[in-house]
């Protein structure tokens, strides 16, 4: 059972890793890649902790083997940001909004919102709700984050910049 | 919560997935979106050496319709991306509505049909529907293919069946009728992302008189496997539903599930719902079947 060679586009960078075939996606962003904003939970799909965007599409990590990802390209929490200096809507809405209490369940839920924005520009409130609905905040902090996400919207669609 | 060791193979042809199987049969599982069976392995309930993966596999996550042909299902369609087709929107809603709700975003954009399917839940989301459809799948071995109605299909829990070489190439779903309706309800208690603790799908055609012509009723969660109400589908053929006729063929429904007592509710809770949902299933049918052709 030997390690594989595998090419990640990982936030725009290309990585080549040897990993072991049976590890997860989320495992290899942490330990290989050192991109630890993404959060493991539950680790069986349930809490969302771990959801970055593979090809575009709201994945949970920790049940993504690392080898399916290959020369595919995956964005994780670090790289939303347009630049160091500056926070993408969702993160600067959350700010604003105080939707971030402990934090930890926090990059899986902007990475989701990001998902259901880019499906869905002018989401209702209840469509916000079940977008998150695969996400788990135990501190409870929803409403926050579902207003947040509500000025994310409404900031991304009126200044017209693609989310 | 330690993953055991395998190995991954991820072949770019279905001729090509199967000759792996067969070379690994002795510890081998078909893999595709992951969601249920990497929770398997995780736990230790499941632990083959060999993975072979269909996510590369081309030309099966092909989601396509024809009049003649009705749906296709590939086997490495995404739950997500049935959802939102826009042909299985509009022509078989209940379908719809199962993969635009069940489980959570993530999985829907990871987790198929086949695997739903394969997987065998009582509870599986999808199983209801495609069953008050009359759908079959083709089940492809190195040997050749077999056309498998699902109503045969299910053999208890998490039981089915397919043969450990065996893939599960397509989903194949009848062209819809004129005047027909479709639906699919389900209960959780959290309503989202949660199992669904009693399900009831539903399909009904009416001919220009606004008689039933044919129905299929499916209900999920409240037996070992998901199961048809052929008393239930029998009182209605031939007739003008009406209120009465539907609470009679709720209570038929409810004589053709077997629930029991777990945590996600009681069997006697379970009976009670079978009844409503059915009857609102029904209703819901029998009104898009009225109204046009959805």
């Amino acid at each position: 059972m030997a390690k594989r060679t595998i090419e990640l586009i990982v936030n725009g960078d290309r990585y080549e890793l040897a990993v072991d075939p049976w590890r997860t996606l989320a495992n290899v962003l942490r330990e290989d890649l050192r991109l630890t904003g993404t959060k493991v939970g539950c680790a069986q799909g349930d809490c969302g902790a771990c959801t970055v965007l593979l090809d575009g599409r709201s994945i949970s990590s920790c049940l993504t083997l690392a080898v399916e990802a290959h020369q595919r390209e995956v964005t994780t929490i670090e790289g939303l940001a347009p630049s160091p200096d500056e926070l993408h809507p969702i993160q600067e809405a959350f700010v604003q909004h105080g939707a971030v209490q402990c934090g930890y369940c926090t990059p899986g839920m902007v990475l989701a919102a990001k998902h259901l924005l880019d499906n869905n520009p002018a989401p209702s409130e209840a469509e916000i709700r079940a977008g998150l609905s695969g996400n788990l905040c135990r501190c409870t902090g929803y409403n926050k984050i579902v207003d947040a996400i509500g000025a994310a919207a409404k900031k991304i669609s009126d200044t017209g910049k693609e989310a | 919560m330690m993953m055991p060791h395998f190995t991954v193979h991820q072949p770019d042809s279905l001729e090509e997935a199967l000759d792996l199987l067969g070379r690994h049969r002795s510890s081998v599982k078909v893999f595709c979106g992951g969601t249920d069976l990497l929770i398997k392995m995780r736990s230790g309930a499941l632990s083959p050496d060999h993975l072979v993966s269909l996510t590369r596999v081309k030309g099966l996550r092909t989601i396509s319709y024809a009049e003649s042909d009705g749906l296709v299902i590939g086997g490495a369609a995404r739950l997500a991306e049935v959802g939102k087709n826009a042909e299985v929107k509009k022509l078989y809603p209940a379908l719809a509505h199962a993969c635009s709700v069940m489980a959570t975003v993530q999985i829907r954009n990871m987790g198929t049909v086949a695997g739903n399917l394969a997987n065998a839940a009582p509870s599986g989301d999808t199983l209801a529907p495609l069953l008050a459809y009359g759908a079959s799948l083709v089940a492809v071995e190195r040997g050749g293919r077999r056309q498998i109605k699902l109503t045969d299909f299910f053999t208890g829990p998490g039981l089915n069946v397919l043969e450990p070489l065996e893939i599960i190439e397509a989903i194949r779903v009848p062209d819809p009728p004129p005047r027909c309706g479709s639906a699919y309800m389900r209960l959780s208690a959290r309503s989202k992302v949660d199992i669904a603790a009693v399900g009831v799908a539903g399909f009904m055609n009416l001919d220009l008189d606004g008689k039933v012509i044919r129905c299929r009723l499916a209900l999920a969660s409240v037996a070992p496997t998901p199961v048809r109400c052929p008393e239930a589908e029998a009182m209605l053929e031939g007739q003008k539903p009406d209120d009465t006729l539907l609470a009679q063929a709720g209570a038929a429904c409810v004589r053709a599930c077997r629930p029991i007592d777990d945590v996600r509710a009681t069997a006697s809770y379970r009976r009670a719902m079978v009844q409503a949902l059915a009857q609102r299933v029904l209703a819901k049918c029998y009104a898009q079947a009225a109204g046009g052709e959805a």
